[in-house]
């Protein structure tokens, strides 16, 4: 018999249920270099939007490339935002890790293609061309094979600028079998429900956007939206708050405790600050050592972060929930 | 003031089994069986035909729970729309064929 669980309270659910997790590696940085987009989606943890304008500095950037070169185990850099394109600095950054032989993930919301910046009005239609060039695996959300939900979460038009930026990503072989160029879709609830299984989704996906559109992609990573910042400020004034936690903490599941993404990611700031994860650091919770000391890019050592015990709260019961949840889609089967 | 049909209420469903647990007990495992697993039906085909039968009963606990239920299995608005749509022509058309029953009297009673 479990014991009884405070409200909510991730660190005592893990206890009870006798479950640890400390990090396993560091494989992946994950950055966020900006929170700046040009949309403003309802659900975004990081309450990105045209308004926002937190940049990383280049000093920050050439950190970041510091410790991926400094620290083989990092083999993968995932560039994240608000829309990361907008950064002045993100092509060279790319560049860089490319140069490095690092694995470079880009976030690409498929409509900063063809949006003007917001803030210079350029043009950002080169980028497929850009990410081929460079290899970079596209990690593209589209929470909908269908305009309705997708235009209710990411705005108006936001659907059918996306089916054009994919077919520009179609022609230059991204996510055509064979092609050597990953296309991989991202999946959020338009709602405070859990995502539907990974596999049944990915093969609905496939088979819609395929006889609709002509369109391929290589693979579908669900992603529960998580109570936090923006999406908690529409569950708490729709009065669903609670619903919503209690069924993340009715859908717990111990193996997707085990596959949470904090156990093997580290996520930076604009700022160069450290967190054990991309919603740690929306709600600002640094990642810090095992004395107490936080982290930093600017003085970033492999083994302190590697020994450093994950911060929790109410929100990672997100990530537990059903199959689980990470940026890399299900965590458990 | 009280009300009918409080959304709090559907929390609630498992105090079925207040006064007659044994019952409630076989009721909840026979329902986790049907509905929650993939048969020879999938959970998401489950899920739409229990939708429709919500409407038909007009259960808006249940309307709300499948509404939900469908999405988590992947179901779009419209496969939602559309089992509504079948539930409707059921109700129409069960009504309408007992107008047989209506013509076979009337036939009966005419002279």
């Amino acid at each position: 018999m479990n014991a009884p669980v405070p409200l909510y309270d991730f660190e005592a659910l893990l206890r009870a249920r006798r479950i640890e997790l400390p990090p396993l590696a560091i494989d992946t940085l994950q950055v966020n270099i900006t929170r700046l987009c040009n949309q403003t989606c309802r659900h975004c943890h990081v309450d990105a939007s045209p308004a926002r304008r937190e940049m990383m500095s280049p000093e920050g950037l050439a950190k970041c490339l510091e410790i991926l070169e400094r620290n083989a185990p990092i083999g993968k850099l995932d560039i994240t935002g608000g829309a990361p394109e907008l950064h002045p600095g993100f092509d060279a950054f790319v560049e860089k890790a490319v140069a490095l032989g690092k694995h470079v993930m880009v976030r690409h919301n498929l409509t900063v293609q063809l949006d003007p910046h917001p803030l210079t009005g350029e043009s950002k239609e080169y980028l497929p061309q850009f990410f081929a060039r460079n290899g970079v695996e596209v990690i593209s959300s589209l929470p909908y094979y269908q305009e309705f939900f997708t235009d209710a979460q990411r705005g108006k038009g936001v659907f059918g600028k996306s089916i054009e930026a994919m077919k520009r990503l179609n022609a230059l072989g991204y996510g055509v079998e064979g092609s050597g160029l990953v296309l991989n879709l991202v999946y959020n609830p338009v709602g405070p429900y859990l995502p539907a299984p990974q596999a049944a989704l990915e093969a609905d996906y496939k088979r819609e956007l395929k006889s609709k559109f002509g369109l391929v992609f290589n693979g579908l990573y669900t992603i529960t939206n998580m109570p936090i910042n923006r999406f908690r400020l529409h569950l708490e004034k729709s009065g669903q708050y609670e619903a919503y936690m209690e069924k993340l903490l009715a859908a717990f599941n111990p193996q997707a405790a085990q596959g949470v993404m904090c156990r093997s990611l580290l996520s930076v700031g604009y700022d160069g600050r450290i967190y054990d994860c991309d919603f740690n650091q929306m709600l600002e919770m640094d990642a810090v050592d095992s004395g107490g000391k936080r982290l930093s890019i600017f003085d970033f050592d492999f083994a302190r972060a590697l020994a450093r015990p994950i911060r929790f709260d109410s929100h990672c019961l997100g990530c537990t929930a059903g199959a689980g949840s990470s940026c890399g889609g299900a965590t458990a089967s | 003031m009280s009300n009918y049909y409080e959304s709090a209420d559907l929390k609630k469903f498992g105090d079925i089994g207040k006064h007659a647990k044994k019952l409630a007990d076989e009721f909840f495992k026979y329902y986790g069986d049907v509905t929650g697993t993939d048969g020879a039906l999938t959970k998401r085909e489950k899920a739409l035909i229990a939708l429709a039968v919500s409407h038909a009963q007009k259960c808006p606990y249940c309307i709300d729970a499948y509404t939900t239920q469908c999405l988590e299995t992947g179901a779009n608005p419209e496969q939602m729309m559309e089992a509504v749509h079948v539930a409707a022509v059921m109700l129409a058309g069960i009504t309408l064929v007992h107008s047989v029953q209506m013509q076979n009297h009337l036939d009966k009673l005419v002279l």
